[in-house]
């Protein structure tokens, strides 16, 4: 049982990403595809999010100002390598009280997604509006059959 | 003109703190959460609860189109300009330490800000030219409903 | 080298990050550029520095190997590192090259095809996209991989859409795009997500040696790999998630057809081969199982199926889009028999088919600009009205049928040459009957175009109508290459054989036959 729990999250995530696929498919608006694709990518946000987690972990937040640069060099190793320059000073540095984080760089990986999530969708939906425009209706059965017509038309053309 | 009475005042109230609260995430994110791309995002909504109340026109004479199309390629170029300031000081692209190259953590600061400060003015900039998109679509429904 | 020594060396150290941030910058920069010939001239200016760079690195990779560059100076395993080796350099040159070569050609076509006030934001959107493809084709970090891979796709969505005034289908063709796209990137990101769990880190060559010492037994890495495989895939049009494609080729602008048609699902190609073979590598036994038989299986019958639906279509574009996915099946095919020569002729047919199917793509767009054709009814006479277009195309046509002296031919042997040697004697018979439906498809269009005469106009016959200089120049160089490449295939095929020693190692040769 504390299995089940303790891994919920990622139940939730597999129902989310099964709906949004299924809607995507299954729906004939165009707008309601565009729904689904946004659900099915929030489920793979989630699913990141989870992937970050250490569990105890605090937020990966620098509390502590005092002498921020010496536990800004300690936190990081990141810091450390880029500043190669004085690699010598950081190791002369004192030991610093470790802290256990949860990851980070999920959460940075998934900015940059979600960023793009939201450039597909407006995309998606620029893509309606015109297709809306164009052909007057946005039910995927109404434009085939129109796209069908307009075959058999531009034979003659 | 003087229906939804309180939202007008309500918004001409919040939406200066919108944004002001905008530019503390995006400063403040050197040293807590935040960042360009929310504080962007909140920028934007500021200027977007403007055209929502007082419409469309007047958002776009208080931030006009032509400054949001300069805006998406000024902060681009603020990003890729740090990165090519970083190339002429003979550093690796975008990095900063090469600004200070005697204290580089410093240089990391400085370098972070500006590209931060692209990102702001990029996402911000975004943000306004999709909203202006989708609504200054003149309003013509062919067909039904 | 000798012409090494002769570049700047800012031009060697930087020139893998120039490579991508030029294009990117320069595409921003359209945002706020009103003209369309300065933007037309800045575009081909920065795609022919990106030619040269990319032309640079192939030769210091030749010179000395590996090449990486450390983004912002952090060290790899933790920043993020752009490589160039010798399976990632002529995917950039032919990339590169091949946006240089559809530049020529964009100007007129462009201005038969695009409105107006949208052409300067349509080479800014041409811009991102090449950006994102050599992007992802540069970065060492399977994240990054990712981003790239989006940005190229956003703006070839745009790219497509642009189509709307030449023909209104383009709009659903590139909804239709937009949405198996996003799924395909999906997979992909969820498929990254799981390569992370498991190795915690995102640093490919780091990624691999971490996997390397999990001794093949960790099932979360397995499902990352079917889980990036899936996503590829509908990247690269593998067959049955090829829906995508005969819609965005037939109703994209001509320009952008030649350039997806040549380049991005090239790109997807070169990243299910980074991905299966140098981050997993064959001994894995799910790997092994994967491609040798899961995708041998969609090669064959993609290669089949699209060639035989090629041949029953009306539209000429339609019928080079699935004659494409054939062609995918063709370098799946080589690439699932995990076997040295298979890869080469896999990769030589990745080159190879850029080139084909590219002079065959700025053919039909010439056609369309002059006569405002793309249906093969349309075709008649058309080796009266266009005798050098036509000629172009045939060069090509033949060369993709895989007819002796052209660039098809020398891929195609190298593929049935391997599949003797992999003991697939069957897979020899299908790449000749592939070939067989390809002379149907393609030998239908010569015949209407040479044997039946040009149509008439009010009782007149139309008039020779050649296409201008500046659409014949790049559809030549592309034929003449095919011949080039024909006679003598020496250098591709060096090329070819390189990657595919990187990719499999000679410790990995003869695993999972």
């Amino acid at each position: 049982m504390t299995d089940l729990f303790s891994s919920f999250n990622y139940g939730v995530i597999i129902i989310l990403m099964m709906l949004g696929l299924y809607v995507v498919f299954a729906a004939r608006n165009l707008i309601k595809r565009l729904v689904g694709l946004s659900v099915f990518q929030t489920s793979v946000f989630l699913f990141y999010i989870s992937l970050g987690k250490v569990s105890g972990g605090q937020p990966p937040i620098l509390v502590d100002s005092r002498g921020l640069e010496k536990t800004d060099h300690a936190a990081s190793p990141i810091v450390q390598v880029a500043a190669s320059d004085d690699i010598a000073a950081i190791h002369s540095l004192h030991h610093v009280e470790a802290v256990l984080y949860s990851n980070p760089l999920p959460h940075v990986l998934i900015l940059t997604a979600i960023v793009v999530g939201v450039a597909t969708l407006a995309i998606g939906l620029a893509l309606t509006v015109r297709i809306r425009e164009v052909y007057g209706s946005i039910e995927e059965d109404v434009i085939d059959r129109l796209d069908y017509q307009y075959n058999l038309e531009g034979a003659g053309e | 003109m003087n229906e939804h009475g309180i939202l007008r005042v309500v918004s001409k109230l919040l939406i200066p703190f919108i944004a002001i609260f905008a530019f503390y995430v995006q400063f403040h994110g050197d040293y807590g959460p935040g960042g360009g791309f929310q504080a962007g995002v909140i920028l934007a909504a500021s200027v977007i609860l403007y055209a929502l109340i007082f419409g469309l026109e007047a958002a776009k004479s208080a931030v006009p189109p032509s400054w949001v199309r300069f805006g998406m390629a000024m902060g681009v170029f603020l990003y890729g300009g740090t990165g090519v300031a970083t190339w002429l000081l003979g550093g690796e692209f975008l990095n900063y330490s090469v600004f200070t190259p005697d204290h580089p953590s410093h240089g990391q600061h400085y370098g972070i800000l500006l590209v931060e400060l692209g990102v702001l003015l990029a996402v911000a900039s975004v943000m306004l030219a999709i909203f202006y998109a989708f609504g200054s679509r003149p309003v013509n429904h062919p067909g039904e409903d | 080298m000798d012409i090494l020594s002769l570049l700047p060396p800012w031009l060697l150290t930087h020139g893998v990050a120039l490579l991508v941030v030029l294009p990117l910058l320069a595409g921003a920069a359209m945002a706020v550029i009103p003209r369309e010939r300065i933007a037309w001239t800045i575009t081909f200016m920065v795609m022919l520095i990106c030619m040269l760079c990319a032309l640079t690195l192939a030769l210091q990779v030749i010179d000395q190997g590996r090449l990486s560059y450390k983004m912002g100076g952090w060290e790899p395993p933790y920043g993020i590192e752009y490589v160039v080796d010798a399976l990632s350099a002529p995917v950039l040159l032919l990339i590169s090259a091949m946006a240089v070569i559809c530049l020529f050609y964009a100007s007129p076509s462009v201005k038969a095809e695009v409105e107006p006030k949208k052409r300067a934001a349509f080479y800014g959107a041409f811009l991102i996209c090449a950006a994102g493809l050599l992007g992802m084709v540069v970065t060492g970090d399977a994240f990054n991989v990712f981003v790239f891979l989006e940005v190229s796709s956003i703006s070839t969505y745009v790219l497509v859409a642009m189509g709307h005034s030449r023909d209104r289908r383009a709009l659903r063709a590139a909804y239709d795009y937009l949405i198996l796209g996003s799924i395909g990137a999906t997979f992909f990101v969820i498929g990254i997500g799981f390569l992370y769990m498991e190795t915690g880190t995102l640093n490919m060559a780091d990624m691999s040696n971490i996997l390397d010492g999990l001794d093949g037994g960790s099932r979360v890495a397995q499902v990352g790999f079917a889980f990036i495989v899936i996503g590829l895939g509908l990247k690269l049009a593998m067959f049955p998630l090829h829906m995508w494609l005969p819609g965005a080729y037939a109703h994209a602008p001509s320009f952008v057809t030649i350039f997806l048609a040549s380049t991005a699902t090239k790109a997807a190609l070169y990243l299910l081969l980074r991905f299966a073979f140098t981050i997993f590598d064959l001994s894995f036994d799910y790997v092994v199982t994967i491609l040798s038989q899961f995708v041998l299986v969609l090669a064959v019958v993609g290669m089949v199926f699209a060639s035989i639906q090629a041949i029953f279509q009306t539209d000429v574009r339609r019928v080079l889009a699935f004659s494409s996915i054939a062609q995918v099946g063709y370098i799946l095919l080589g690439l699932s028999f995990l076997t040295l020569s298979g890869l080469t002729a896999s990769y030589v047919h990745l080159i190879n088919h850029a080139f084909i199917k590219g002079g065959l793509f700025l053919a039909v767009g010439a056609m369309w600009y002059r006569f405002g054709i793309t249906r093969v009814a349309d075709f008649r006479g058309l080796s009266k009205t266009m005798p050098w277009t036509m000629s172009a195309f045939t060069i090509s046509g033949l060369s993709l049928i895989g007819v002796p002296l052209t660039a098809g031919f020398v891929s195609k042997l190298q593929l049935a040459t391997a599949a003797w040697e992999r003991g697939y004697g069957w897979a020899v018979g299908v790449i000749l009957f592939s070939s067989i439906l390809a002379l149907v498809y393609i030998g239908r269009i010569l015949r209407v175009a040479y044997f039946e005469t040009p149509p008439q106009i009010n009782g007149v016959e139309v008039l020779k109508n050649e296409a201008p200089l500046i659409m014949l120049i790049p559809m030549w160089i592309l034929a003449i290459l095919s011949i080039v490449i024909g006679i003598n295939a020496g250098w591709v095929v060096d090329a070819a054989g390189r990657a595919a020693e990187l990719l499999i190692p000679t410790q990995m040769i003869g695993r999972g036959l």
